[in-house]
């Protein structure tokens, strides 16, 4: 029988496994939209922006390791999607993102609402596809299942003309895929591997660095393995949080700019790093020359491109992140008779004197800290809990302050650092895990860029859980300009904010305000108990700092600390209501 | 240093695009690009001259592997090879200097394609020092216009990457 492109393109999604697009309609792809209306196998979430749906598809790919799905019109649907597409390229994101397209016969035309959208996301999807023929639709869509999802994983896009989703043809989903062109290493080479194993049994001072790859590839409890055996340190990308356990006493947290002192110390200090699955980004080496100038390198990761791209490596290893990692641990269980509690004994007492020195703190006063909320989040939910983020200060403090137990529950925008991202991505999550709690630790900037999308949220009955850190401020931005700008606050005070607890009921949702320390614990325990989206409004100190910061351009090891003499801050502005 | 690359890519829709939007966008130099087909029509070989230090140029062979279109890349520094381009030059010279032009042809091994009672067009191939060569002596003649393919490089027989 023969079907409509649109027909086959739902036909295809039904193949894949695929249960939910987020989506928006549109003029060209009215066809797809109408056999969407039709059948109960693919459900079509409407957000109310397509940035959001993006962000959605990738959050409920983070939460799932699943290729999330995305489906919009062209022109501006298509071009309001490109921050999302970055989003999930830059940090490796499964993705398949369909744009409708203007009819073949109008592609170069300036078309109404054309957008040569192929051309636009080139630099942004890891491929991307127009299709001319409704005859290559099946196959291309199972190209772009397979190249989002396999190798390093990301965004693939597949631009749909209009006359396309109505030609019809016979269809036939291919059962394999083979692209010549496309062959990603997946297996270590043996003999590297030997030699990572051989350098961690001589290290005296080794650090193991981990990734997103770690979370990507499912290879959390190969890493806990090769670091309970070799008894080495871990510390953590802000990519790779949840890939070892924070509340492990070999856990350092994350490192890098605002990275633990210790983290940070250790790496500097180490002559051993086994990086794996991670891309040593700038925000994590700080400045390249005075990145662990001691340390011999052996990096693990699945794209060759990240190897030797910023650092030096003496050994480099390409493969999968899981698979290295079992080879590796075999080895060093058959062919390493260290006895490594004596080996490690100094270096640990090291890093344990690092710990001590300067731990992950902040001073609650009568001022509600926003650290103070991530940590009651953390005891209250014991930690099983799915934390979205957005950017910023509010960010940071996620990360610093949750201890991440198990892979797939940090969802935040890594490389881009896309505000608005975290809303709309706890969303997807919530919708991948009905059951769970779900929670986006929020700045008062981020949040107004997605807020839109707490009618998707509501209409789904997706209780996420929106943790606001309201410091009246582009905190983050603030931050520095206090302390490279000389105070000179430019465009960061955000006025005119409006009631986030009257914007939650406008929309339908719960709104909760705790506006001191004591009423933080009640707010996070009301929302929780309610089964619907909320806002809690948790009004902060405005002035309080990320700490450790390395400032531009220093080494990882000259943090600024906090600084313990600073008196609280009690002068405050007024909230803009 | 001036590296010679090879690339073997999908004949595809916009692959040019993808290879030279990686240079573009990574901020790598291209001193010259050409692309052509080959035996097989599904195939299209790129020659790529670029120049950086031994990291970019490590980068560029690799982010050009990554690309989903490409099938293999050959950087020819490596390997015994043989390179050329080609040249078309129109000069005017003056009716006293036409028998230079002429002289300066034959000694290049070049050959007039073109010529009318005011102008000759010369084509000629070589390496680039030897096109840079017979510009530098034309251009005292007075040249009109020049267009260069680009450099397309080959392996020698016996001494292929494999
Ligand atoms: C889309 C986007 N625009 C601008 C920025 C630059 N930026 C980074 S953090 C930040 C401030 C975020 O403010 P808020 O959401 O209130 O978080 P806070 O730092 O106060 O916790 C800005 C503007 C960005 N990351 N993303
Ligand atoms: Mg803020």
């Amino acid at each position: 029988m023969k079907l409509s492109g649109a027909e086959i393109l739902i036909e295809c999604l039904r193949k894949e496994g695929v249960k939910h697009v987020f989506g928006y309609p549109g003029g060209v792809v009215l066809n797809i939209f109408d056999v969407i209306y039709g059948q109960k196998d693919v459900e079509l979430i409407l957000t109310r922006h397509e940035q959001g749906a993006t962000h959605a598809a990738d959050g409920y790919a983070r939460a799932t390791g699943k290729p999330g799905v995305v489906l919009v019109t062209s022109g501006p649907g298509a071009t309001n999607i490109v921050t999302g597409l970055a989003t999930a390229y830059m940090d490796s994101i499964p993705m398949v993102a369909i744009t409708g397209q203007v009819p073949t016969s109008l592609i170069g035309n300036d078309a109404f609402q054309e957008a040569d959208i192929v051309g636009i996301t080139r630099p942004c999807t890891k491929y991307n596809f127009l299709v001319k023929d409704v005859a290559d639709l099946a196959k291309t869509i199972k190209e772009a299942f397979f190249i989002a999802t396999t190798g390093r994983p990301g965004p693939v896009l597949i631009d749909i003309p209009k006359d396309v989703t109505v030609s019809k043809t016979e269809f036939h989903y291919p059962a394999t895929v083979d692209i010549r062109s496309y062959k990603p290493t997946v297996k270590g080479h043996m003999y590297q591997i030997k030699q990572a194993a051989a350098a961690i049994a001589k290290a005296k001072r080794p650090v193991i660095v981990a990734g997103g790859g770690v979370i990507t590839s499912g290879a959390a409890d190969e890493l806990k393995e090769l670091a309970e055996a070799t008894k080495v340190p871990v510390t953590l990308t802000m990519m790779g949080l949840g890939g070892f356990p924070g509340n492990h006493k070999l856990c350092l947290g994350m490192l890098g700019m605002h990275g633990t002192y210790y983290a940070n110390m250790a790496v500097h200090n180490a002559d051993l790093l086994v990086a794996i699955g991670m891309r040593f980004d700038d925000r994590v080496t700080g400045k390249v020359e005075g990145f662990a100038p001691h340390a011999k390198i052996v990096h693990i990761d699945i794209d060759p491109t990240s190897i030797r791209k910023n650092v030096r490596v003496d050994v480099p290893i390409v493969g999968d992140v899981k698979n290295v990692l079992k080879d590796l641990n075999k080895v060093i269980k058959e062919e390493t008779q260290e006895s490594w509690g004596a080996i490690r004994k100094a270096w640990l007492s090291q890093v344990e004197d690092w710990k001590a020195e300067h731990p992950m703190a902040y001073e609650q006063d009568d001022v509600i800290k926003p650290q103070f909320v991530v940590e009651k989040i953390w005891e209250i939910t014991k930690g099983d809990a799915i934390i979205a983020t957005e950017v910023g200060q509010n960010q940071m403090w996620a990360a610093q302050f949750f201890k991440f137990i198990k892979p797939r529950t940090w969802i935040s925008s890594g490389g881009l650092g896309t505000m608005g991202y975290g809303f709309p991505a706890a969303i997807g999550a919530q919708l991948a895990y009905p059951d769970r709690l779900v929670f986006d630790v929020a700045g008062d900037g981020s949040i107004q860029m997605n807020i839109q999308e707490l009618a998707t949220a509501v209409l789904n009955n997706l209780p996420v859980k929106v943790a606001i850190l309201n410091n009246c401020y582009l905190g983050m931005v603030r931050q520095w300009q206090e302390l490279f700008f000389d105070k000179r606050y430019s465009s960061t005070c955000l006025v005119g904010t409006p009631d986030f607890v009257k914007v939650a009921e406008a929309y339908g949702a719960v709104g909760l305000r705790a506006s001191k320390p004591s009423e933080v614990e009640p707010v996070i325990r009301e929302a929780i108990k309610v089964r619907k989206p909320v806002f809690m409004d948790f009004v902060c100190d405005q002035t309080e700092k990320v700490y450790p910061m390395v400032p531009a351009g220093a080494a990882i090891n000259e943090m600024l600390l906090r600084p313990k003499d600073e008196k609280p801050a009690k002068k405050r502005l007024k909230a803009v209501k | 240093m001036r590296h010679t690359i090879q690339v073997l890519v999908e004949n595809k829709f916009g692959v040019l695009s993808r290879v030279s939007g990686l240079f573009s966008g990574r901020g790598y130099n291209i001193e010259s690009i050409s692309v052509g087909p080959t035996l097989d029509n599904q195939i299209s070989q790129m020659t790529i001259v670029t120049s950086g230090d031994d990291q970019i140029i490590e980068q560029i062979n690799k982010q050009l592997n990554k690309l989903i279109d490409v099938i293999k890349v050959t950087d020819f520094t490596e390997f015994e090879h043989v390179e050329r381009e080609m040249a078309l030059i129109k000069v005017s010279p003056k009716s006293e200097h036409r028998a230079e032009a002429l002289r300066i042809v034959d000694i290049f091994r070049a050959v007039i394609v073109d010529s009318s009672p005011k102008t000759y067009t010369i084509q000629v191939t070589g390496d680039g020092k030897k096109i840079q060569a017979i510009v530098d002596l034309l251009k005292p003649l007075g040249i009109k216009e020049i267009v260069r393919t680009g450099k397309v490089a080959i392996s020698r027989e016996g001494k292929t990457a494999g």
